[in-house]
Parts: structure tokens; sequence; C-alpha cells
């Protein structure tokens, strides 16, 4: 159920995600080590640019990498395809993409 | 004393009890396991117990086997739930508690107790394009290879494959997804992409990478694990997958 540019999405993807991950989770390390309140949290993400890329190319890398992985296990374990799967996957990929940009949104809108 | 002579003295069998041996029995989906008393030799085969209850106890069942000696790949079967060529298993090696269960190959339809049917196995190979497509004609001098270059050495590494179906039989994608291709056509089928004499390459790989084509292979190495040939069919699907990317055209396929 993966053509190759399913694969090579779901593989750039995964490569994208990898570092952002990292900076992710040493951010939040960071942030609760440091006593961060959310309003200061909130002080230094509203209006940057640069956490808004930061986070929207990490929602955009999640959506396309969970959308591809969901389709393939909806696919080995109960056998949906064609044009439900494909349904399946753009929902999966659209509401991941959302939510996510909801959140990043809610951050960094000032 | 004289090698040949010191091995006339040890009996080349000696008999030592009886094992319990479970074997499927039935057709198609519909089917148990019957048990039988085999008797235990030093030196015996999975495909030797299998011809003696057949030659000994039960002319019914039914199997299948060509050469005995791991060359036409015609003898696979489950053994204790693994797949094996039974020519060259030995039951010492494989017995669980003192029994053996034996079953037709998983992941291909059963004929009749121990033989599978191979047919969507052998069309696979075929739809993987695992044909040759020769770029002479027989009139062309005949090409020098040279076994130095890095694609015919990758094409060897591959090579040695005697369908047997154990891979496929192993490759849980293969269950899941009935219209995976499955490692023994691809392995063949990298093989041919690095055949320089083939004339197919761009076709073979569009046959190989769209549904059911490289990219459903998870590469968790069953076929690797399993093949009695030591050949390494997720590598060669690795590469597939490498050479399907090298020429993704995001308009065409
Ligand atoms: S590595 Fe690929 S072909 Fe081999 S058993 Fe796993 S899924 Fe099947
Ligand atoms: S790759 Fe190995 S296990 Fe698979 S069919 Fe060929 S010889 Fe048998
Ligand atoms: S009988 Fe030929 S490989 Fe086993």
């Amino acid at each position: 159920m993966l053509n190759t540019r399913l694969y090579y999405l779901q593989r750039v993807s995964a490569m994208m995600m990898a570092p952002l991950v990292l900076c992710h989770i040493a951010l939040m390390i960071y942030a609760v080590q440091g006593g961060l309140s959310a309003g200061e949290i909130l002080s230094r993400t509203q209006g940057s640019v640069l956490w808004a890329l930061f986070y929207g190319l990490f929602v955009l890398a999640v959506s396309v990498h969970a959308a591809i992985g969901l389709r393939v296990i909806v696919f080995e374990t109960f056998g949906l395809r064609g044009i439900l799967l494909n349904a399946f996957s753009v929902v999966v990929l659209l509401a991941s993409l959302v939510l996510g940009m909801r959140a990043v949104y809610a951050v960094v809108a000032s | 004393m004289h090698i040949r002579e010191a091995w006339k003295d040890e009996p080349l069998v000696s008999n030592s009890g009886t094992m319990k041996v479970s074997v499927w029995r039935g057709q198609g989906d519909v089917g148990q396991f019957e048990e039988f008393d085999v008797p235990v030799l030093d030196n015996q085969t999975i495909l030797d117990v299998v011809s003696w209850i057949q030659q000994e106890s039960d002319p019914t069942l039914t199997y299948r086997f060509a050469c005995r000696v791991g060359m036409c790949g015609s003898c696979a079967m489950m053994v204790n739930g693994k797949p094996r060529w039974t020519c060259r298993t030995h039951v010492k090696k494989v017995r669980k508690d003192g029994a053996i269960e034996i079953a037709p190959l998983r992941n291909l339809p059963v004929i009749k107790d121990l033989a599978a049917d191979m047919t969507e196995f052998f069309d696979k190979w075929v739809k993987a394009e695992g044909v040759f497509h020769p770029s002479k004609t027989r009139e062309d001098p005949i090409e020098p290879i040279n076994h130095e270059s890095n694609a015919r050495q990758q094409a060897s590494a591959a090579i040695e494959c005697i369908n047997c179906a154990v891979c496929y039989a192993a490759c849980d994608s293969v269950s899941s997804n009935s219209d995976y291709l499955g490692p023994a056509a691809l392995n063949r089928a990298w093989t041919l992409v690095n055949d320089e004499r083939d004339s197919a390459a761009e076709q073979r790989l569009k046959a190989v990478s769209g549904d059911g084509g490289c990219h459903s292979c998870h590469s968790h190495q069953s076929c690797m694990n399993y093949c009695p040939n030591e050949l390494n069919p997720t590598a060669s699907i690795a590469g597939l997958k490498r050479e399907s990317v090298k020429n993704l055209s995001w308009w065409g396929w």
C-alpha cells in the first residue's frame, strides 16, 4: 500500500522529525528545569516567526508521517483498501494538520 | 586403522526407539494433525521422516520432493512452526521435547496434506519482472562480464535462490498483504536490476515499486533468517527501494 512517492515522503518526514523531536524535548526540559511559567513561555513564543516555523514544520512532518504510517497499519490490520484507504489517509493528514496548526497558532499569535 | 575401515565398524543406522510426529492431513483449509510413531535413526532428515510415514505407515500421505540434496527447492514445509528445507534439516536439530510437528508451508494454499500450491509464488516472480530481457540477439558476440564490477557482485550475492519459498512462508508482510510480491520474487528482480545484459530495468523498477512491491517490506528480516541458502532478500529489497527512489518522477509513476 505504499508506492515510491509515499515511501519517500515517509522517509523524508522521519528525517525532518528526528532533529525537531530532539530540539523539542531539550526545550521542554530546559523550560521545566528553568521553572518558566506558562506566561513566560508565551511571552517568548508570541510573535516569533522562528517558533512559528519550527513548530509549523514539526506539525507538517508529524502529520505526513502519521498519515502514511497509519495507512499501512489500517491496511494490514483491517484490510481497508482503495478509495476508503485513501480517504482515511487524507482525513488523518488533515485532522493532524488542523489540530497541530491550531496549537501552533495559539502559542505564536500575538 | 584406515579411516574407511573404522567407519565400516559403525552401523550406518542405529535404532533408538520411536518419536511422535504430528503431520497435517487435509485438503484446502480443512484438515487436522495426525500422529505417527516413527523410528528414530542416528542420521535422519525431516524428509526421511515424511518418506518413512508414506512408505511404511500411510501411502496416501501427499508431499513433494525431488533432489533430496538441497538443490531443487521443492521439499519445504513448516517444521515445529518454522519453514525449513526438509531434505537438509536434521531431526536432531529441530526436535522439540522429543516431538515433531510437520505442516505445509505457511502463506500458501494447501493442495493436500504437506503439498502447498506454489502457483501464486511463481506468478509473483513473473509479476515482479523476475524474467530476463536480453539486450542482444544470438547473432551478437557473447558479451564479456566483469565479475569484479559492483553491479555484478550485488547480482551474484543474491543469485543462488532455489525457489523453495521458505522466505515467502516466513514473511509476515505476505501474511498481512496477499498482493505483496514477497522476498524471493523481489530478490530475483534485484539480481536482474544489476545484470548488465538485461534491457528492462525501467519496466522492472516500475513492476516492483507499486502497491504490493518493495515498499511493502518492513525489513524485519525473517526471510534472511530462514533462507536455507543464506541469501539476504532484505538487503536486495532495500536495494530496490533505493533504486526506485533514485528513479522517482513526481509526475509519472
Ligand atoms: S524483510 Fe521484508 S521480505 Fe523479508 S520477511 Fe521481512 S517484510 Fe518479508
Ligand atoms: S531466497 Fe532463499 S528462502 Fe527464498 S526462495 Fe530463494 S532460496 Fe528459498
Ligand atoms: S528435495 Fe530438493 S531441495 Fe529438498
